[in-house]
């Protein structure tokens, strides 16, 4: 993975003591509270309802086993015990103190890490495959071009005041695993019928209270170009996004307004004035990134001998049979695999983790795939390579941690936001609901029956859990002060991404599983052999579902 | 022929800037040599009623005044609102002594794109002015982005402003004061 250098180090450095002079004015009175905000704010410090919030950057969800550590000692030293992974591969802490906030930034600068641009009206975090490099279906490693836009991103001088936050995925597999067409950029690369590699560009992507699929603006821009493309999408996004109502203020409501080919038409433009100058990566300069992710020391094994094993494992062990199947996922590599360790047991808020666990994840990373661990936009952890020899030893201790919950991909595998437990902004709780829903759909015979499906919960129309992009979405309402949920169907996040759409009235909390248990009674019944959840909805619609779920009691 | 139209006044986005006895330049508390005219005044500004003396005008003023006030040369600058973009000025700018950008809020930063586009689209040399709301912690990218002059009008004293003109002592992209991105340079390496 990405080391720092001395440059890195320094800048990082820098920032944190710049940041340790703004607390402090801040706090001496000399920095107001309006001014103060946004320069917390990129530095992931969010004011939530019962204590700051801190988000820490994990640039492509990427980390090593001394930094998973560190964030473990840091939830205790200045924390309740626990940290939170998001839907956008970052880490947050839910309690720290204001005052510590410098301190913590300056125990994370030690192992490379930080909380730069995490939150704001800036570049954010960019995202990516939690698989990538070991995917099968993957055409390039997008990790490479990851680093270079972190690079170009942070601290970029013309963009951190931008009419509202901007985030950016990167995708390099056929699958879209990476929710791209959900962010206000989406890369998705790919290569030309002379074997180049490039990138589609999308645009206008993006959740919120008015969720809008990016668009192509440019089917495949040369490698080289990568760089100053951003920067010109970006540029006349500064120039010309909405700043007198944030709720209009996103590139999307830009897009629409312009229309998706006068927008085309104006980054074209700008680009074609930079795009041999400085933003130009050189061949050099992609190979320079690319040797940071070098193949790890793979053994060469025998076709088929990984397979024999765990052939033999799984049945004698059916509950590891199980997590098998559902946990891990295919490697490119003879004899490797990747695993998924789920943070979704029944009862526990998704994406919590303990200090403790932390740090048996990082025990795990080291001691199974080469100290590396990625967080996924699912809020789950993944070990990228595993010997599939060892997958039975790993399992065994994941349980031990309590990491082997077999529902990756299901039902109970669900995305949901921090809610009215934690959040000021939220018209419902969203954690209570999840956990209603786990508890009621703990027969795993069934969950595996209903086979992939992604259910997001989000506590109001901000979107944090992703709710329309959930082939179940469930979105926290206010009627008149009192908590409702409303259901949509029929959104996806991945390369045929969709949005989801309202069933109909909403349900109090305790209606809520009954209600989930109807919509999938109609899934059942009318599925063909082998669909999926989403099929079945795009081959019946909307009507079936919602005759089952409001018909009245005879 | 037909009159020309009247100078339309454009509407400002926000308060219009201020215009502070001194001001930092070039790194160093001096005073202000210069007067501004806000958008929008009682009467009307022509080339015959505008006062003598250093003056920066707001761009709609010195897009109907420009030719009738060559003669005035270096005394003449303009200021730009938050909304008004580079290329308004485009070619003109090396008719200009000094350029100011506005802030009318300090988290609008379309100010930004216009140091950086008259500077490096341009080739602008002179003063590159913000004018308006920002703040001290925007100092950085300010000069990053080719701001040479700051007429700063919070409460803070500009002594303690020039702390905030360089946080950061290198930087990852390219931008007015570093031709080469760290990538590249690194690439080189
Ligand atoms: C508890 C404190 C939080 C607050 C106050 C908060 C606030 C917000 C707001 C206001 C938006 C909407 C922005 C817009 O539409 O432009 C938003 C979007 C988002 N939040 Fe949060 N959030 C919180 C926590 C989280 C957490 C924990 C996650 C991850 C699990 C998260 C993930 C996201 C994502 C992915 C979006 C983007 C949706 C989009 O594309 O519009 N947020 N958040
Ligand atoms: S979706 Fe709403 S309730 Fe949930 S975390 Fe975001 S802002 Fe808070």
């Amino acid at each position: 993975m990405y080391r720092y250098d001395e440059q890195d180090h320094k800048l990082v450095r820098e920032r944190v003591a710049q940041f340790r002079g703004q607390t402090e004015r801040y706090l001496a009175g000399e920095l107001k509270e309006e001014e103060f905000l946004p320069l917390r704010l990129q530095n992931g410090l969010y004011v939530q309802r019962l204590a700051p919030m801190l988000r820490i950057a994990v640039p492509y969800g990427l980390m090593n086993s001394a930094q998973v550590r560190r964030l473990a000692h840091i939830t205790r030293k200045y924390d309740k015990g626990y940290a939170h992974f998001t839907t956008r591969q970052n880490v947050q802490l839910n309690w720290p103190n204001l005052e510590d906030v410098p301190d913590i930034l300056a125990e994370l600068a030690e192992v490379e890490m930080h909380a730069v641009q995490t939150s704001g009206n800036c570049i954010r975090n960019t995202t990516t495959d939690q698989f990538a490099g070991v995917a099968r279906d993957e055409l390039v490693d997008p990790r490479p071009y990851c680093e270079l836009i972190r690079q170009w991103s942070t601290f970029h001088p013309e963009f951190a005041f931008l009419p509202r936050k901007f985030k950016i995925a990167v995708c390099g597999a056929d699958q879209d695993r990476a929710a791209i067409r959900a962010h206000d950029i989406g890369v998705q690369i790919v290569k030309n019928d002379k074997g180049e590699v490039g990138f589609q560009v999308l645009v206008g992507g993006g959740l919120g209270r008015t969720p809008i699929l990016g668009v192509a603006i440019r089917d495949f821009l040369p490698e080289t170009h990568l760089l100053s493309y951003l920067e010109a999408i970006v540029r006349v996004y500064n120039q010309l996004g909405r700043r007198d109502n944030k709720f209009k203020a996103r590139i999307k409501i830009l897009v629409k307004a312009m229309g998706a080919e006068e927008f085309a038409r104006r980054v074209e433009a700008e680009w074609e004035q930079i795009k041999d100058g400085a933003d130009e990566l050189t061949p050099e300069a992609i190979r320079w990134a690319k040797r940071f992710f070098p193949e790890p020391e793979y053994k060469s094994i025998a076709n088929g001998h990984g397979e024999a094993v765990l052939r033999d494992h799984a049945g004698e062990d059916k509950a590891f049979a199980r997590w098998l199947e559902r946990n891990t996922f295919p490697h490119r590599v003879n004899g490797y695999q990747a695993v998924t360790l789920s943070t979704k047991p029944t009862g526990i808020p998704p994406g919590d983790v303990t200090d403790r666990q932390l740090e048996a994840i990082a025990d795990l990373a080291d001691k199974y795939s080469f100290g590396e661990i990625r967080v996924t936009h699912e809020q789950n952890v993944v070990l990228a390579d595993v010997e599939q020899e060892k997958l039975f030893e790993l399992w065994q201790e994941a349980r031990k941690n309590g990491f082997a919950t077999p529902n990756i991909g299901t039902l109970t595998d669900m995305i949901c936001c921090p809610g009215g437990d934690y959040c000021s902004l939220a018209n419902a709780k969203s954690i209570p609901v999840a956990e209603a829903i786990q508890r009621k759909f703990d027969d795993l015979d069934y969950l595996y029956d209903i086979g992939d499906l992604d259910l997001n919960i989000s506590g109001c129309m901000n979107a944090c859990g992703h709710h329309h992009i959930g082939h179940i979405g469930i979105l926290g309402v206010d009627k008149k002060g009192e908590e409702f949920y409303q259901v949509q169907l029929g959104g996806s996040s991945n390369e045929k991404a969709s949005l989801g759409k309202v069933l109909g009235p909403s349900f109090s909390r305790d209606e809520m599983p009954n209600t989930i248990g109807k919509i999938l009674d109609v899934f059942v019944e009318n599925r063909h052999p082998d669909e999926l959840f989403i099929d079945t909805y795009n081959r019946i619609g909307l009507q079936p579902f919602k005759e089952r779920v409001y018909a009245k009691a005879s | 022929m037909p009159k020309p139209a009247k100078p339309s006044v454009k509407k400002p986005v926000g308060e219009q800037p201020e215009n502070p006895a001194k001001l930092i330049l070039d790194g160093a508390v001096t005073d202000n040599q210069w007067n501004l005219l806000p958008l929008g005044g009682e009467e009307e500004v022509t080339a015959e009623n505008l006062a003598p003396g250093k003056v920066i005008l707001p761009l709609s003023v010195w897009l109907e005044l420009r030719d009738q006030l060559q003669e005035r040369g270096e005394d003449i600058g303009v200021w730009l609102d938050s909304d008004e973009t580079v290329d308004l000025i485009g070619e003109y700018a090396a008719e200009l002594p000094l350029i100011a950008a506005h802030f009318p809020a300090f988290t609008d930063g379309r100010a930004f794109t216009v140091g950086r586009l008259l500077r490096e689209r341009y080739g602008y040399t002179g003063e590159v002015r913000a004018v308006g709301n920002f703040i001290r912690d925007q100092l950085t990218y300010l000069t990053r982005c080719g701001f040479n002059a700051f007429a700063y009008q919070g409460d803070q004293p500009l002594e303690r402003l020039l702390e905030s003109t360089s946080d950061f002592t290198d930087s990852y992209q390219a931008a007015v004061d570093q031709p080469l991105p760290i990538y590249r340079r690194r690439a080189l390496a």
